[in-house]
C-alpha cells in the first residue's frame, strides 16, 4: 500500500509537466502581449520593449519555460502582473475559500447521490426511482450558474432563509487561521456560531457545484445496486437466510460503490471549473473568481500557477479515490 | 416410513413474463423424509432452478401459486414469513457455483457468521441480542464445522476473502455454512457441476459422509445419474415441469419405468453402450402440449397420451410413475 502510494505520488510530477509545458505553451502562443497590457493603453513602443527586456519576454520561449520551470522547483511562481504580490501569497489566500467549498459540494455529492442511488436501486421502477432518474437528467443538464441565481432568488430574496453572498455576514471576523477553510477553523477552535453562519453561507454554493455530482453518483449507484442485487451471490444471501435489509446494507452496497467512488473522483475536475462561475455569483473569494481576473488581464504568471496547483490537487483527491477502493475491495488492495 | 419433514405436493407454478404466462411447474410431487438424500433429477430448463427457489420462499419475479403446497414439518413455505424464519436455520441451501456465490469485498467468515447470527443454533438463549460472546460461539461451531468439511487451518481461513481459496475449497465452505445451523434438510443445488472432475468426487464423497454424521436430509438436485448413484437414497425424475417418476435409487437405475427416465439415463456417456440421445426439444412452457408433457418425444406415446395427463401413481413396489402404458405393464 506505502509503494503503491509513493508510485503513484511520483507518476503526478509527468502529469503535472505536461500540464505546465501545455499551459504555457497555450497562453504565450495565444497572442496576447502580457509586456503591452503591463504597460497599458498610452505605452509607446519603447516602453513595451524596456518591459519585455525586464521580464525576459524577449528571450526564446523556450527559454522562457525552462527559467519558468526552475524557479517554479524553487517554489518562486513569480509576481502577479495585476495585484503585484507573489503569486504563491495571492493563492495561499484564496485556496482555502476554494478548497473548502468544492469539498463540501463533494460530500453532498457523494452522501447524496449514494444515498439515492441505492434507494433506487432497492426499489427499482418505484415512483422513487423514476423521480430521481427525472431528477438526476435535470440535475446534470441544468446550467450552475442559472440554478446558482435561482437559489439566490428562493432562498435569499424570497424566503430570505439563506444569505445572498460571502463566505460569512459583513462584519463578522474570520476564526482563527489554521487551515484557512472557516468551517474547521472554527470548529477546532470552539467558535461554533462562526460554524453556523459559515454552514448557512456555504449551502446554496456547495449545493450549485454539486448538482451534477449527485446526479452522476446516484445514477452509477443506482446501477450498480441493481446490477448487484440480481448477482449470484445476493440470490445465495437470501437463500440462506439473510434478512433483506442486511443483504442491502452492507453486503451490496459495498459491492456497488466501486463505480460511483471512481466518478467521485473525476467530478472533482469539474467541481473546480463550476466554482469559477459560481464563485462569480455567489461573491466567494476563491481560485476561480482570481482565475477569471487573470485570464482577463493576461496575467499569465497567476494563470500557470492556479492551474498547476488544481492539477496537483486533482491528482492528490484520485490518489485518494483509488485508495478507498482499495479499502472497499480487497482485491484491488492487493495489486496495490 | 416416517413422516415426511419437506413435502413438495401437487405444485403447480406459472410465471408472467413479457412473452406471456410459462406454465413452470405442473404437478410437482415429492418429499423427504428425515436423513434421507432424495435426487432430483431432470434437464436444464425442466424447472428445477425454480422449484428450489419455490421450496426456499423466493419464488422468481413474476410467479404464482396455482395449486399445491409446499410444507416444512406441517408449516407452509408458501407464507413468506415462515420461509424467512427456516431459511439457513432450519432449510440449509448449497449454491451451484462456489465462484459466484460468495459476496467478493467481505471475508468468508463474516459471511458464513452472517448465517449463523439470524439462524441461530438451537442451544443459543432465545429473543435474546447478538452479543459478543454469541459471535464467539457461533465462530467457535463454525470451525468445528470447517474441520469437519477438511478446511485446513479454519482459524484463519475465516480471515480469508473468498478469492483466496480454490473452488473445491469454496465448495467445502459453503457446504459448512449450509451445515452449521444444524438444519434438518439440505438444499443442494447442483453442488458439484462447477467443479472439475476430480474434486466433484471428493465433494460427493464428503457430501455423502456428512449427511450421514450430521444426520441431515439431502435435496440433491443433478442432470447426472452417475452422481445419483453415488449419493442418492431415493430419485424423483422431472421432465418440463412435471414429476414422472419417483422410487428408490436401486429401482430407478435397475430398472427405469417411465419412458423418459430410461431415454435420459441412456444418455449417460458411462452407462450408454451408443449415445442416442433423446428426439426431439422440450417443450416450451409457454405452450406445453396437453396431457403427458413428454408424448410429443416418447416412442411409445398414443392418443390417450396427449389428452389427459397422467396421474402419477404409487405401484406395488412402493414407486410412482405418471405413464399410462406403465399401468398395462404393471
Amino acid at each position: 500500500m506505502l509503494l503503491f502510494l509513493i508510485r503513484r505520488l511520483l507518476l503526478i510530477i509527468p502529469v503535472l509537466f505536461g500540464l505546465l509545458l501545455l499551459t504555457f505553451f497555450m497562453l504565450r502562443l495565444g497572442g496576447n502581449d502580457p509586456a503591452a497590457i503591463m504597460a497599458g493603453d498610452n505605452a509607446t513602443p519603447e516602453m513595451i520593449a524596456r518591459i519585455r527586456e525586464e521580464l525576459g519576454l524577449n528571450q526564446p520561449l523556450v527559454v522562457q519555460f525552462w527559467d519558468y520551470l526552475v524557479s517554479v522547483l524553487r517554489g518562486d511562481f513569480g509576481v502577479s502582473l495585476f495585484s503585484q504580490r507573489p503569486v504563491s501569497e495571492d493563492i495561499l489566500d484564496k485556496l482555502p475559500a476554494t478548497l473548502e467549498l468544492t469539498l463540501v459540494a463533494l460530500v453532498i455529492a457523494t452522501v447524496l447521490g449514494i444515498l439515492l442511488g441505492t434507494l433506487a436501486g432497492v426499489w427499482r421502477n418505484s415512483i422513487f426511482d423514476h423521480s430521481v432518474r427525472i431528477v438526476s437528467v435535470a440535475g446534470l443538464a441544468t446550467a450552475s450558474f442559472w440554478f446558482a441565481i435561482m437559489l439566490q432568488l428562493v432562498f435569499a430574496m424570497g424566503f430570505e432563509i439563506l444569505p445572498l453572498r460571502g463566505r460569512l455576514p459583513t462584519g463578522m471576523a474570520p476564526p482563527p487561521d489554521i487551515t484557512g477553510m472557516y468551517i474547521f477553523d472554527s470548529l477546532v477552535t470552539g467558535h461554533f456560531a462562526i460554524t453556523w453562519q459559515a454552514i448557512l453561507h456555504i449551502i446554496m454554493p456547495a449545493v450549485t457545484i454539486s448538482l451534477g455530482g449527485v446526479a452522476t453518483v446516484a445514477r452509477f449507484t443506482r446501477s450498480a445496486v441493481v446490477a448487484s442485487l440480481q448477482s449470484e451471490y445476493a440470490n445465495y444471501e437470501q437463500a440462506v437466510g439473510y434478512p433483506r435489509h442486511r443483504v442491502v446494507f452492507p453486503y451490496v452496497l459495498r459491492n456497488s460503490l466501486v463505480t460511483p467512488v471512481t466518478q467521485v473522483g473525476l467530478l472533482f475536475g469539474g467541481f473546480i471549473s463550476n466554482a469559477v462561475a459560481v464563485e462569480a455569483v455567489f461573491d466567494w473569494p476563491g481560485l476561480g473568481s482570481y482565475l477569471v481576473q487573470a485570464i482577463f488581464t493576461s496575467d499569465y504568471q497567476v494563470v500557470l500557477a492556479v492551474t498547476l496547483v488544481i492539477g496537483a490537487i486533482y491528482g492528490v483527491v484520485n490518489i485518494l479515490v483509488d485508495m478507498t477502493q482499495g479499502l472497499l475491495d480487497p482485491r484491488v488492495a492487493e495489486k496495490m | 416410513m416416517s413422516d415426511a419433514i419437506l413435502s413438495v405436493r401437487d405444485l403447480k407454478l406459472s410465471v408472467k413474463g413479457d412473452a406471456g404466462l410459462a406454465q413452470i411447474l405442473d404437478h410437482v410431487d415429492f418429499s423427504i423424509h428425515p436423513g434421507e438424500v432424495l435426487g432430483l433429477v431432470g434437464e436444464s430448463g425442466c424447472g428445477k432452478s425454480t422449484l428450489i427457489r419455490s421450496i426456499m420462499g423466493l419464488p422468481p419475479k413474476g410467479a404464482r401459486i396455482e395449486s399445491g403446497s409446499v410444507t416444512f414439518k406441517g408449516q407452509s413455505l408458501m407464507d413468506p414469513k415462515i420461509a424467512q424464519t427456516l431459511r439457513g436455520r432450519e432449510i440449509g441451501f448449497i449454491p451451484q457455483d462456489p465462484f459466484q456465490a460468495f459476496n467478493p469485498v467481505f471475508t468468508v467468515g463474516d459471511q458464513i457468521l452472517e448465517i449463523l447470527r439470524w439462524s441461530g443454533l438451537p442451544d443459543d438463549p432465545k429473543g435474546g441480542r447478538y452479543t459478543k460472546e454469541l459471535r464467539a460461539k457461533h465462530r467457535a461451531r463454525l470451525i468445528e464445522v470447517l474441520h469437519a468439511v477438511q478446511i485446513p487451518d479454519p482459524e484463519e481461513a475465516l480471515t480469508r476473502f473468498p478469492h483466496q481459496f480454490s473452488g473445491g475449497q469454496r465448495q467445502r465452505i459453503l457446504i459448512a455454512g449450509a451445515l452449521a445451523s444444524r438444519p434438518s434438510v439440505i438444499l443442494a443445488d447442483e453442488p458439484t457441476t462447477a467443479l472439475d472432475v476430480t474434486t466433484q468426487m471428493q465433494i460427493l464423497r464428503l457430501l455423502r459422509e456428512l449427511a450421514k454424521d450430521f444426520n441431515v436430509a439431502m435435496l440433491f438436485v443433478t442432470h447426472d445419474f452417475g452422481v445419483v448413484a453415488q449419493i442418492c437414497d431415493r430419485v424423483t425424475v422431472m421432465y418440463a415441469g412435471q414429476t414422472v417418476e419417483t422410487g428408490t435409487t436401486r429401482q430407478i437405475i435397475d430398472a427405469p419405468r417411465h419412458p423418459y427416465t430410461g431415454m435420459l439415463m441412456a444418455c449417460h456417456p458411462e452407462r450408454a453402450t451408443e449415445i442416442t440421445g433423446i428426439p426431439g426439444q422440450v417443450s416450451s412452457p409457454l405452450t406445453p402440449p396437453p396431457g403427458c408433457r413428454f408424448a410429443p418425444r416418447c416412442p411409445r406415446a398414443t392418443e390417450a397420451c396427449t389428452t389427459a395427463r397422467p396421474g402419477l401413481d404409487r405401484r406395488a413396489d412402493g414407486r410412482r410413475i405418471a405413464c399410462i402404458h406403465e399401468k398395462e405393464v404393471a
